[in-house]
């Protein structure tokens, strides 16, 4: 029989794994030391540093400027990719389109990141700044294609087809009432693509070239020199921002289940009323 | 307008009318999805200002018919006019019908007045006109002060007007109902059924409604076309429906029936009065007022409704009436009438209802009791097919 006080320490040891090595890095990032491991007392140095590194700075501009680019980019693709194929009950080679889809999920960056390379080389394209976003467009409007297309599986047709009926074009019935009804997973989608590209470094390290250093590249190399405090900064920051948004999503969700608690005791009143 | 039986019923027959042009027209309508044949062949003409009905179980074609006149699909053969114009390849949105759906498709995020205005914006109508079209929408359907709400913060009844009144809102030619009132409980549905009858009068519109509640097409319409597996079984008002099914099936559709298989034994000439028809089913004989294009020998189907079947303990003093000797199975108590189900010797079953006119402990028969079940000649039909 398994006993509460087997749970809590199998619950202990399991959330401690995953989050001990995080806490260390967020500690070390106000240690005043110069060295790692070793406590030399709070500090904010290493952020101001942080921040009068150029080299960290530019990495971190071109990682959300790639972030941004490739996420909305991949966003758009990706939502056209999910309602082709939700929508379009029969075409040829579907089948093979909605397997495709899901490959680069399973796939090896390794494997990503090197036929894109070749692919660039072939066509004789310049790396830098473009090929890594184009690269990431490319991963990530499969995550993106996912998220809408589980959302578009209990969309309600007659919705459309209501709109259609009431003397609405296609084009218009989309942007009027499609997209404003799966504008959650859209966001949804961004955000997923927007992490994705933030934190990727095989398929960037692949397909970047000069002037175009992303946020993990930069990490990377500066590591291989020696893990500093300013590192740890830059880790924490990051940190916290995924935190946020975090919570800001679970926020939003929160706060829509408050209201259809509340429109649904309105509904109840309207019937005696 | 909610209580109220609304206008007298009008002298209403276009159908009658050998010169009457059809409002709409399915002609020689297929729709093929795939193998599976939905719509087979049908042909049905729909007069303007009447409320029609489609009538029949799920899968049987009625709302694929509804969808192709509202455009969402194309017919596989045939045609469709509507005012006499072949509609094939017209849009839906640029079609002159609007539809209330099933599910209401009520856009969840738009308010109760911007539903409304929905349609009447499509067609650039000037603001002012849009809203007092509205105004006048949520006065009809009696939601003015639900106007700011949610679809999400209404009850269904009222999300039900709401769809109601979209439809509505731009005056269509013809609306298209699909089970519009399924969702409802049966008390509103009744009063909204009238309602809906009221308004037709009153707008002057063609409405269509398809509707696998036999209660609903009876109450409302001015005529009903029973379908079965794509094809039209029956078109009819609902009297003729009811008292004249042309078959087995529209038979056992609407209402409660007893079907009694059997075989010509004579018909007119031999019996000497002219359109009565002689059934013999094992053992037992009716005779059926009615001109009949069987002849001797085949196998027909009798049938009468239980409200015109009396029972009696005392066997029927006049013996060319028709009867049936059994003792009684069983027997359902439904408030107004009470439905007796009488067994005869050699096992085969009828029913009989009987109005409960006078109070529950009054009532004479029960349970074992044996009983004759007696029915004039011009009380049931005979079946062909």
């Amino acid at each position: 029989m398994r006993s509460p006080r087997f749970d809590a320490t199998v619950l202990t040891l399991g959330f401690a794994f995953l989050y001990i090595p995080i806490i260390i890095l967020i500690v070390y990032s106000f240690n005043a030391s110069r060295l790692v491991t070793v406590w030399g007392g709070f500090s904010l140095n290493w952020y101001s540093a942080m921040w009068s590194n150029q080299g960290l700075m530019d990495a971190a501009w071109v990682t959300a400027r790639v972030g941004v680019l490739s996420a909305t980019l991949g966003t758009v693709l990706g939502t056209l990719a999910a309602l082709a194929l939700t929508r379009f009950a029969r075409f040829p080679g579907r089948m093979a389109f909605s397997g495709m889809i899901y490959a680069p999920l399973v796939m090896p960056e390794v494997i990503t990141g090197l036929s894109l390379l070749l692919l660039f080389v072939a066509m004789g394209v310049d790396r830098g700044f473009w090929t890594v976003t184009i690269a990431h467009t490319t991963f990530t409007m499969c995550y993106v294609a996912i998220v809408v297309q589980s959302r578009l599986l209990t969309f309600d047709r007659s919705l459309e087809e209501a709109a259609l009926d009431l003397g609405c074009p296609p084009v218009k019935t989309f942007f009027k009432i499609t997209l404003p009804l799966i504008f959650p997973a859209v966001i949804a989608g961004w955000m997923l693509a927007f992490t994705l590209s933030l934190d990727d470094l095989v398929i960037a390290s692949f397909n970047t070239g000069p002037g175009a250093t992303t946020l993990p590249i930069k990490i990377y190399s500066q590591v291989r020199l020696g893990v500093t405090p300013e590192i740890n900064a830059i880790c924490t920051i990051l940190i916290g921002l995924v935190t946020l948004g975090v919570i800001a999503a679970s926020l939003t969700t929160k706060r829509t289940e408050i209201r259809r608690v509340r429109d649904e005791h309105l509904a109840a009143r309207g019937t005696t009323s | 307008m909610a209580k109220s039986l609304g206008p007298v019923k009008r002298k209403f027959s276009p159908w009658t009318d050998p010169n009457a042009v059809p409002f709409i027209r399915f002609e020689n309508i297929t729709k093929r999805f795939g193998d599976f044949v939905a719509v087979d062949n049908l042909t049905l003409d729909i007069y303007e200002r009447e409320f029609f009905s489609l009538l029949g179980p799920s899968g049987c074609g009625k709302t694929t018919l509804m969808r192709m006149l509202a455009g969402f699909e194309e017919p596989t053969e045939g045609r469709i006019l509507l005012q006499g114009q072949d509609i094939r390849g017209v849009p839906p949105y640029r079609r002159p019908t609007n539809m209330m759906f099933q599910s209401y498709a009520l856009f969840p995020h738009m308010s109760v007045e911007k539903n409304i205005a929905f349609g009447l914006e499509q067609d650039n109508m000037p603001r002012g006109e849009i809203n007092a079209r509205v105004q006048e929408m949520l006065k009809l359907v009696k939601l003015e002060q639900f106007a700011k709400r949610k679809p999400n913060q209404l009850s269904g009844g009222q999300r039900q007007r709401v769809a109601l009144a979209r439809s509505l809102a731009k005056r269509p030619k013809v609306l298209l109902l699909d089970e519009p009132l399924g969702a409802l409980d049966k008390k509103l549905r009744e009063e909204t059924q009238f309602e809906l009858m009221d308004l037709q009068q009153t707008l002057g519109m063609t409405f269509l409604i398809v509707t696998h509640d036999q209660e609903e097409a009876m109450t409302v319409s001015d005529r009903i076309a029973v379908m079965d597996k794509g094809i039209i079984m029956q078109v009819a008002t609902p009297a003729e429906i009811y008292e004249a099914p042309n078959s087995r099936y529209v038979a056992d559709f609407i209402g409660d029936i007893n079907i009694i298989e059997g075989k010509i034994a004579d018909t007119a000439s031999a019996l000497g009065a002219p359109g009565t028809v002689k059934i013999e089913s094992d053992g037992l004989s009716i005779a059926v007022d009615q001109e009949c294009q069987a002849v001797k020998g085949d196998h027909v189907a009798f049938a009468v409704r239980p409200e015109k079947v009396r029972i009696s303990p005392d066997a029927p003093a006049d013996p060319s009436v028709n009867a049936f000797y059994g003792e009684v199975w069983d027997i359902g108590y439904l408030g107004d009438f009470s439905l007796f189900i009488v067994r005869s010797e050699d096992g085969r079953f009828m029913r009989a209802a009987q109005a409960n006119v006078s109070r529950l402990v009054d009532r004479p028969i029960t349970f074992e009791d044996r009983v004759w079940l007696t029915w004039p000649r011009d009380a049931g039909l005979v079946l062909t097919r």
